[in-house]
């Protein structure tokens, strides 16, 4: 994973359509972060969504026709990343399953799974960035989101980086690394179950004590939010992008701008 | 979504007692189990072994099978084949009866309940006896199991209290749960002993001894093999292993997904009829070897299903099974494993919510002692489901829309432009509290109000 020190790699940002549509600061954030760890950041324009929407709902055929594009769009870079474990994953590990092996696209989704990176892995492991100077007096809690938790590993790194950010304390909540009950189109089509799942972390959220609710997935963040905002809780739910980037002192999700 | 799944999931969610039982057993289980794998420094070894075998039982199933039918004929059992689970009761039924079998005695067995024995039983006119304390409750209850491995788990200890005060002839004070205990061994105590069929399940299938091996935490299944004249053992065809070795890979790993433990109370190797000279034992020993779609799942990709341990682990792990618990499943099997199993016994038109009806977060596949990869099993169902149009029309329609605008980027721009808009105009205050096409989110969840802009049409903004 190491790169030429001097030479600034060609990163191409991923913003997810979430972060496109919802939350723009998420993106603004990962730009900032990208740029601070010395990468020369690319935003291709023709970017809309990685297909996992298509995808989980077994329409393969959609699914392949959005990987190839979003391949042949990002190809090109030194490496690309992306503000999400889910939509890394899909990169990652669903585009290369997606093609028969020996394929042309098979080989290119294994060359732009080798060069995609979930934004936090990225930083920590690849760039080794750590946070100076940003300061964030208050408590927070990190919930693990699955697919950057399962899949590719996302764990220690954005603890080890929040860990950098001065005045603020992490505390673990139980079962940090159980699903939110989001799960896409899960959280609408089953929303009953989706939301006793979502209501038992807020409990947990809450239990901590803490302020603010951090992760690396905004539809994870947007469904915790929600339920939180719901219940009349205080916390208030941040990417953990933003507070790395000095952003945590604003609007949080769901705040007005 | 259907709409008897919906009835039974809400029901489900409504019932803050089962909830309660749901709590108690899989969080003890969860506890348990985490404490043996983190005392067990092979563990991840162990279980790529364990895949490893059943992966060489189930790439030779043809030369296992015929090896085990030659060994256990060797010790003195009968052989019999079902492809269907018609043809597993009729055989298990005509066994019973050329026995003269008024009273049976069975051991806790899924693939029992997966074929629909206890049905058949009662159609055949044929007093069934369950000997599993949780399937005692079940049968008292005149309920279904809801987990694989505690069957009872819907019931709280104050419920089986109150059914065993009602139910049991000498109940005593049941007050507490040894005493609950001693008032079913009393009350099941002369129907061991008086049954003339033992009908157990198997855990494994040992191909070099044609030995059949149970385990139990209480001593039922020996109770339900050894006494009565008739044992009949009824199982799947992917329950082969090799040879004892193998068996013991997995028995490790069974158990100690399954509750914890290090080894159940009971491990039994039952090999053949009683023999001259033994002081007890069956005089006649039957193996029903039941197909009812294993090798279909060879043929349609769910091979990797054919490794199951049935140990529960995915059950007690699983996000969803831990809020509707078992019967809102709908099928023999509940949970992850079940959601995989289900399409394929019960056909897919009926069963498609079970795939559906999970967020793929990945812990069942994590915890699963053989690696199964559910999510990845789960997710073919979709595509299967997909392909045979059994989506609701509105999301295929959806997804056809939001396929076509992705891929042209800037009709993509266009309509991310016009949807924040509208979205915007039920936010109050930031929060959307309720929305068309999201009441199924803003029910029970506010929606952060979208930003005004996008961060594609802020950044063109900025010259980027």
């Amino acid at each position: 994973m190491s790169e030429p020190k001097r030479a600034a790699p060609r990163v191409a940002l991923f913003v997810t359509c979430l972060v496109d549509a919802m939350r723009p600061r998420v993106g603004f954030a990962a730009l900032a972060l990208l740029e601070a760890a010395g990468c020369r950041v690319e935003i291709p324009r023709g970017q809309t969504c990685c297909g996992q929407p298509a995808l989980h709902a077994g329409d393969r055929d959609g699914g392949a026709a959005l990987a190839k594009r979003t391949i042949a769009l990002f190809e090109p870079y030194d490496a690309v990343v992306i503000p999400s474990g889910s939509c890394a994953k899909t990169v990652c590990v669903e585009y290369p399953e997606m093609f028969p092996a020996g394929s042309e696209w098979r080989a290119r989704a294994e060359a732009l799974a080798a060069k995609t990176f979930e934004l936090l892995t990225y930083l920590a492991d690849v760039r080794r960035w750590r946070p100076e100077g940003v300061a964030l007096r208050g408590k927070a809690t990190y919930h693990d989101s699955c697919a950057g938790l399962r899949e590719l590993g996302v764990k220690r790194q954005p603890r080890a980086l929040l860990a950098g950010v001065a005045g603020l304390e992490v505390v673990e909540m139980e079962g940090a690394e159980t699903c939110c009950g989001f799960g896409g189109t899960f959280a609408v089509e089953y929303a009953a179950i989706s939301n006793a799942i979502v209501t038992e972390k807020t409990a947990s959220i809450d239990a901590t004590g803490a302020e603010l609710l951090l992760g690396g997935d905004l539809g994870c963040l947007m469904n915790m939010a929600g339920r939180l905002h719901r219940e009349g809780s205080r916390v208030r739910a941040f990417h953990v992008a933003e507070v790395l980037a000095g952003m945590g002192e604003g609007p949080a999700i769901g705040e007005e701008e | 979504m259907t709409a008897a799944f919906t009835a039974r999931t809400e029901q489900a969610i409504g019932d803050r007692t089962l909830k309660l039982a749901i709590d108690r057993t899989t969080g003890t289980a969860r506890a348990k189990r985490a404490a043996a794998v983190a005392d067990w420094p092979g563990f991840e070894q162990a279980r790529e072994l364990g895949r490893d075998i059943k992966d060489h039982v189930i790439a030779h199933l043809g030369h296992y099978l015929a090896e085990f039918e030659r060994n256990a004929i060797a010790s003195g059992a009968k052989v019999h084949w079902a492809r269907t689970a018609e043809e597993a009761c009729d055989i298990t039924i005509r066994l019973c009866r050329s026995a003269g079998a008024r009273s049976v005695t069975r051991a806790k067995s899924m693939l029992g309940e997966e074929i629909g024995l206890p049905h058949a039983l009662a159609a055949a006119g044929i007093e069934r006896v369950e000997t599993d304390l949780a399937e005692h409750v079940v049968q008292l209850a005149g309920d279904r199991p809801s987990h694989i491995v505690w069957p009872a788990l819907h019931k709280t200890r104050e419920q089986v209290r109150e059914m065993f005060a009602r139910e049991h002839a000498d109940p005593g004070p049941l007050d507490s749960v040894e005493a609950m205990v001693g008032s079913a061994r009393r009350q099941l105590r002369m129907k061991f002993m008086a049954a003339d069929v033992g009908i157990s399940g198997a855990n494994f299938l040992v191909a070099d001894s044609g030995a059949v091996c149970t385990v139990t935490n209480e001593g039922n299944a020996e109770l339900t093999t050894t006494p009565p004249r008739v044992h009949i053992v009824t199982a799947g065809i992917e329950k082969l292993v090799p040879s004892m070795a193998h068996a013991t890979v997995l028995l490790r790993l069974l158990v100690r997904s399954a509750t914890g433990a290090e080894l159940t109370q009971y491990t039994t190797f039952h090999c053949g009829p009683k023999r001259p000279g033994d002081a007890d034992g069956p005089d006649e020993f039957h193996i029903v070897l039941v197909d009812n779609g294993r090798t279909r799942m060879l043929r349609e990709g769910l091979a990797e299903m054919l490794r199951c341990l049935r140990c529960g682990a995915c059950l007690n792990h699983c996000v969803v099974y831990r809020q509707i618990g078992g019967h809102a499943y709908g099928g023999t099997y509940p949970g992850p494993m079940g959601a995989v199993l289900t399409p394929l016994l019960d056909g897919l038109p009926a069963t498609q919510d079970l795939p559906r009806a999970c967020t793929l977060n990945g812990q069942c596949a994590e915890v699963c002692p053989v690696k199964i990869p559910l999510p990845k099993l789960l997710r073919g169902w979709r595509d299967r489901s997909w392909r045979e149009g059994l989506p609701p029309r509105t999301e295929v329609f959806g997804i056809g829309v939001w396929r076509f605008v992705a891929a042209r980027p800037a009709l993509y721009r266009l309509a991310t432009r016009l949807a924040l808009r509208s979205m915007r105009l039920f936010a109050r205050g930031g929060w959307i509290r309720s929305m068309p096409f999201a009441r199924g989110w803003t029910a029970h969840r506010d929606f952060p109000g979208p930003a005004r802009r996008s961060f594609m049409e802020q950044i063109r903004g900025r010259g980027r």
